[in-house]
């Protein structure tokens, strides 16, 4: 008679979480933090057509790294969400936190019964406004959430360029700053990186009651030369 | 409300209306209210030099009761098309916030927008899905028009109850007041009109039809309501100030009043 197989759960987590782990690890990073006019998100991501970067919402941003059609997936779901949701209530209704909870409890529910956990980290940023504060939803692969109010790192190197950034922040400063301390930061101290390795976008109030922008790279060549 | 996920064959794609049968909620519910829900309205739709001219009277009837006298009948469809309706007008209101929240959707998942003749076709399904209920009365009919990005041009469409739509070489209008003020606008029609003289037409074409037709609202000069005029041309959707419509309203009227008697004399 053969004996069942038997894999104790400390080490099928601890094997999953290390597969996912490294699979993001391969992507390049990105980072979204607060500036005076809103939430700047900045990606490292040479292509101008496979976005990691994406509106959901009037006021609600997405961004993902690691697989790129596994977050795409995740993306595309946050919309439909999102326009149901609007639809059904009203626009007002729709919110990060909700969103940034259901994409946890998915991320978690995939790490824990499924073969092959999701090798992704994702980020929800909600411009603030009327009575909810701006908010960044980080939610990492196993589907662990946490909420920042001032700044999010996500991806491979992540601890290296959020201590680098911790020190480069500061509260209210222009988006020609924060860019140019996210590049740096995304860059790290050997290189630097131009627009054309950059996708940036901005939740930002203007006349429309859709916040989301993305920065061509005319836009971006010109707020880094400053 | 759980994370819409679906698996590869059952995925909705960039559509709404697609999504919204897959989630099991009906876009546009049915009842029977037939004789007693509110329509008549004049819109109306031209081109001129930089792209399109859309305006629509305030009024909505019951019967012969003003049910409410500062509806909306012209609406962003989005950034570049602008929407107005005419019909049963709880169902045209769902019908435009579900074209608004579609063309929205599709651009938000497929990364680019609909051509402007993609969002005609999509408004004409919407108005084809809706002919059950127009046979029992409750008959929603839009006026599309936008501006084209490609070809540089606004463009307008018209629809009929069936879902038929019509592309317009210049102008069309919709609603009781319709035939009023269209022609009105053929009279005073000329290729490339300038903005001012785009905006002086609709305008008239709007109190034409507000002074032979009942169900058309006119200036309400006590309350200070006026129709809703807007533009959209190659800088998008722009809906005109009250003030702006007010002081084309009184020019018309001032006018009038000058040459006395029942018909205004020269269109212009």
């Amino acid at each position: 008679m053969t004996m069942p197989f038997y894999a104790p759960p400390e080490q099928v987590m601890k094997d999953r979480a290390e597969y996912a782990q490294k699979g993001i690890a391969r992507g390049r990073s990105l980072v979204a933090c607060l500036y005076e006019g809103g939430v700047l998100l900045v990606a490292q991501n040479p292509s101008k057509t496979l976005h990691k970067i994406s509106e959901i919402y009037d006021r609600i941003a997405f961004a993902g790294v690691g697989k790129y059609n596994e977050y795409d997936q995740l993306r595309v779901a946050g919309v439909r969400h999102a326009d149901t949701k609007g639809f059904a209530y009203s626009r007002e209704d729709v919110d990060a936190r909700s969103l940034a909870n259901l994409y946890a409890q998915y991320l978690g529910n995939v790490f824990t019964h499924e073969m092959k956990p999701l090798e992704v980290e994702i980020l929800v940023a909600e411009l603030g406004g009327g009575a909810r504060p701006t908010q960044l939803f980080h939610v990492a692969y196993e589907g662990t959430i946490t909420d920042e109010d001032r700044f999010a790192v996500l991806g491979g190197d992540a601890e290296s360029i959020l201590e680098t950034f911790t020190g480069l922040y500061v509260d209210g400063w222009t988006l020609g700053e924060a860019i140019a301390a996210t590049t740096k930061a995304l860059a790290g101290p050997d290189r630097t990186l131009g627009a054309d390795q950059l996708e940036c976008a901005i939740l930002s109030d203007g006349p429309s009651r859709r916040t989301f922008r993305r920065l061509d790279d005319d836009e971006l060549s010109e707020l880094l030369a400053d | 409300m759980g994370l819409p996920m679906f698996d590869a064959a059952s995925d909705p794609g960039p559509s709404f209306t697609s999504l919204l049968q897959a989630s099991g909620l009906d876009a546009l519910p049915g009842g029977d209210l037939a004789g007693t829900v509110p329509h008549a309205t004049t819109v109306v739709a031209l081109r001129y030099a930089d792209g399109v001219v859309m305006a629509g009277d305030r009024r909505a009837t019951a019967g012969h009761t003003i049910a409410h006298r500062s509806m909306e009948k012209v609406f962003p469809a989005d950034r570049f098309s602008a929407v107005a309706i005419a019909g049963s007008a709880g169902m045209a209101m769902e019908m435009v916030r579900l074209f608004q929240v579609q063309l929205e959707h599709y651009e938000k998942v497929e990364g680019v927008t609909l051509s402007l003749e993609g969002k005609a076709n999509q408004l004409a399904q919407m108005v084809r899905s809706h002919l059950p209920l127009a046979m029992q009365g409750f008959v929603v009919i839009p006026l599309f028009c936008g501006y084209d990005l490609t070809r540089k041009t606004g463009r307008i469409f018209g629809y009929d109850a069936t879902g038929g739509h019509y592309e317009e070489s210049d102008f069309q209008t919709n609603g009781s007041g319709g035939p009023d003020a269209r022609t009105t606008i053929k009279l005073g029609y000329r290729d490339g009109l300038s903005r001012d003289d785009a905006l002086e037409l609709a305008v008239l074409a709007l109190y034409e039809a507000a002074d032979a037709d009942s169900g058309t609202g006119g200036p309400d000069i006590i309350r200070g309501i006026y129709p809703i005029v807007s533009t959209v041309t190659a800088e998008g959707y722009v809906q005109l100030e009250s003030n702006e419509v007010a002081d084309r309203f009184s020019a018309v009227i001032e006018r009038r009043r000058e040459l006395t008697g029942d018909a205004g004399g020269s269109l212009r």
